[in-house]
């Protein structure tokens, strides 16, 4: 077969989100962050909310998410970003309103915005992505970070003595009366993207029924971060990081 | 007319709601009005003082350095503000628990039992009006009409029923003084 | 006829904010401006106007959800006093970095620190010359009457739209608590959403039909295109230093001193200068109003004519900074302040001039 037979319209199993821009992103080979983006992309786009969503963006790896997903976006201050989403929710109640926010941002410098956010029931999902390190300022111990975890600030290994202990935030959103949904899922294997899709798209749903919080946290990896290739990244993650944190449902409220 | 008043005694003693009902009054008899408390972190306790300008010509400053009329409910006060009342002015302090009695000689002092008043007409929260009824007599400040008007105002509607227990005890303070 | 009202500077705030159509309002208590948000929840207004009222978790969370509510394009305000207000600061720099209108009230009390409860105008500094990180600045309304803290709500927003700058209004403790009379601005409705798309064409709320995304942002990573975004600020700044300036005069035309101050310190000052006029002595006040843009000209057209200027401040000398630049060195210029929170009498400001001056 040649080249010209392989590519038709018949043969083509994926496309390019449309909601995808053209911009190029800035993320490292193998990052999670660009699986993510496609599918709130998709997700977005299948509901047919693209004309009236809005991204809060954080300050992180992600700081430039509104250079990726082609809907209204306001870039937070690092931490602050369910505090800004809580604002447009209420402000535009018809409106869906998303914050993209990674483990500094969510679980250390914005742990106040995002339990209080939460626990008041703000109409807005909150897309979570732990990969237990500071990416962006150079590989850094984030709130989640494992014990024994080497980082650039724990260079011989997270200790509980020093350091405390990795946080299971997610958990601690689910126990409030507020959320609605808090899930835990990955992208490290194509049947986890589809799961991670179907609970994006479940959290995007909620918001519309103007049900509450939902939380999706997606336990990723950061193979620069972590200092690794991406498939050994990959492999790291399936062997640690979701023994801390398993993933799956915390909470799902039903009608 | 302009009269320039300081009321101050301990909090919960109806420091700042007597001087609400003089400024609500005020505005009643379309008079320029300003009420500018000292306030302290405590709800109950600790003193509380409130100064109220009632003027018929724009007011410049709410805050004073001296006053043409004192209203003293404890021993603190009257030290502290004895000596502010302007030569002339007048000086109304109720007797209850003060050990060292006003000296100044240049000012009008009316020593006015409010609190044995309080006891005869048998409900504490009179004690303020007791004393603002002397405060409207010495100086005759205001008409009563102005002053019911302006309880009406201060008091929230679940309380209007105590309206003639405080016109009661208006007369009463004024009944002390004359 | 207009109903005359009587009540705290701080309450009046809130009525005026319902009255203005503004959609929101973002707070956290702290003494001495607590009454802003307890009246507005004792009134209800997103009953009647559809405003949002929210109690929020921190003075940090409460700015920024001014930010995202003045990134959607609505008017929206906080108020604070002077710790709250340092907690702020981040989210201030966001608000004025992303060119979005928003407004913030500051009902100062003493600090540094936990300080007092009590008034202060210890904030100018922080208020006047940015108070964040980066260059910028806020308009910063300075009321001395409680009609003036209802006017500046409707003002501040206004020229916060204008600009697409964020305005504060510097009140202090005194104009916070006291009560006096009060005409409160007649009732105006909330801009539609339509209303809102059409004005500010800049917000992110929603694409509903545009053909571009919006992106409210004070990122910029390419240093060129960042000296780009920082010399449209600066000449924003410009240009409102040109319109805005705002200020009030009393006894100047024959004055041979000066007295300076701002806010409830001014009315306190204009006592002693009646108290001083009666003694023969020529006494003028200038009161300004926008303490940024700062009446600089004026101040100097006055250095021309009078013999010295006395500044009188509840700090321990911020705005005679901005007044000697004004006068630069042609008369001498002095400071009285107080500190702690405590607020000087009229006869104080009275002795302080005529020992500078007069060699009493």
């Amino acid at each position: 077969m040649t080249v010209e037979e392989i590519i038709k319209p018949e043969n083509k199993v994926y496309a390019r989100p449309e909601l995808l821009t053209k911009n190029i992103t800035h993320y490292c080979p193998g990052c999670g962050h660009g699986v993510v983006h496609r599918l709130v992309a998709e997700v977005i786009k299948e509901l047919g909310i693209e004309e009236k969503t809005v991204g809060v963006a954080p300050v992180g790896c992600a700081v430039f998410a509104y250079n990726y997903i082609d809907v209204d976006w306001v870039e937070a201050a690092h931490g602050r970003a369910p505090a800004i989403a809580t604002a447009i929710s209420r402000l535009y109640p018809e409106d869906v309103v998303f914050t993209y926010q990674g483990d500094g941002d969510l679980a250390a410098i914005g742990t106040a915005e995002t339990i209080h956010a939460a626990n008041r029931g703000e109409n807005i999902v909150i897309v979570f992505i732990n990969n237990a390190i500071y990416g962006m300022t150079g590989g850094q111990m984030a709130p989640t970070t494992l014990l024994g975890q080497k980082t650039a600030t724990t260079p011989y290994g997270r200790r509980a003595d020093l350091n405390g202990f990795p946080i299971k935030i997610s958990d601690i959103l689910a126990q409030l009366d507020g959320t609605c949904y808090v899930t835990r899922q990955a992208v490290y294997t194509p049947g986890l993207v589809r799961k991670t899709k179907a609970a994006l798209k479940k959290a995007f749903q909620n918001a519309m029924a103007k049900r509450g919080t939902s939380i999706v946290e997606v336990v990723s990896n950061c193979p620069s971060g972590w200092k690794m290739t991406p498939e050994k990244a990959n492999e790291w993650l399936k062997e640690h990081m979701t023994e801390k944190y398993p993933l799956g449902d915390l909470k799902d409220v039903k009608e | 007319m302009k009269e320039e008043i300081i009321i101050a005694g301990f909090g919960g003693q109806g420091v700042l709601s007597m001087g609400k009902i003089l400024a609500y009054a005020g505005l009643m008899d379309n008079l320029e009005v300003t009420w500018m408390p000292a306030y302290g972190p405590e709800q109950r306790g600790g003193t509380a003082n409130v100064t109220v300008i009632l003027s018929d010509k724009p007011i410049s400053s709410p805050i004073l350095s001296s006053y043409d009329t004192a209203v003293i409910l404890n021993q603190q006060s009257l030290d502290k503000f004895e000596s502010k009342v302007k030569p002339g002015g007048t000086l109304i302090y109720d007797p209850y628990g003060i050990h060292r009695a006003p000296t100044r000689t240049d000012i009008k002092v009316l020593a006015i039992p409010a609190m044995d008043a309080t006891l005869e007409l048998g409900n504490a929260k009179t004690y303020n009006m007791i004393l603002l009824g002397a405060l409207l007599s010495a100086r005759n400040l205001l008409s009563t009409d102005a002053v019911v008007r302006g309880l009406k105002k201060t008091l929230p509607e679940r309380h209007h029923h105590l309206i003639p227990l405080n016109v009661d005890a208006i007369a009463k303070g004024r009944s002390l003084v004359e | 006829m207009e109903e005359v009202k009587l009540m705290k500077g701080n309450e009046a705030i809130a009525h005026a904010a319902i009255r203005y159509g503004m959609d929101a309002y973002f707070g956290y208590p702290i003494t001495p401006q607590s009454e802003v948000l307890e009246t507005l929840e004792a009134e209800m207004p997103w009953e009647t106007t559809g405003m949002v009222v929210l109690q929020a978790e921190s003075e940090v969370a409460a700015i920024n959800m001014v930010y995202g509510g003045a990134a959607s394009g609505k008017a929206v305000m906080t108020s604070s006093s002077s710790p709250g207000v340092s907690l702020k600061q981040e989210g201030i720099s966001y608000i004025a970095a992303s060119e979005i209108p928003a407004l913030i009230v500051n009902v100062m009390r003493g600090g540094p620190g936990l300080g007092t409860i009590q008034p202060s105008q210890a904030d100018y500094f922080q208020a006047t010359k940015g108070g964040g990180h980066g260059d910028y600045h806020l308009i910063i309304l300075s009321p001395a009457t409680v009609q003036e803290m209802a006017d500046f709500v409707g003002l501040g927003m206004d020229l916060a739209f204008k600009w697409r700058n964020p305005v504060m209004i510097l009140a202090d403790g005194v104009v916070g608590q006291m009560m006096e009379k009060v005409v409160l601005p007649p009732f105006r409705p909330r801009r539609t959403d339509e209303e809102i798309r059409q004005q500010c064409p800049w917000a992110a709320n929603g694409r509903h039909g545009r053909d571009h995304r919006n992106v409210v942002t004070s990122l910029e990573m390419d240093p060129e295109r960042m000296e780009v975004n920082n010399n449209r600020l600066q000449d924003t700044y410009r240009k409102i230093t040109e319109a805005e300036v705002r200020y009030e005069e009393k006894f100047t035309d024959d004055a041979e001193y000066l007295i300076v101050a701002f806010g409830s310190v001014a009315r306190i000052c204009l006592k002693a200068i009646e108290e001083m006029r009666e003694q023969g002595i020529k006494v003028g006040l200038l009161r300004p109003i926008t303490l940024w843009p700062f009446p600089t000209k004026e101040i100097e057209r006055l250095s021309k004519q009078v013999k010295g200027i006395l500044t009188v401040e509840l700090n321990a000398g911020q705005m005679i900074e901005d007044v000697k630049l004004a006068v630069e060195g042609r008369v001498p210029v002095y400071h009285y302040g107080r500190m702690g929170g405590i607020v000087p009498a009229p006869a104080e400001i009275e002795e302080s001039l005529k020992s500078h001056f007069l060699n009493v």
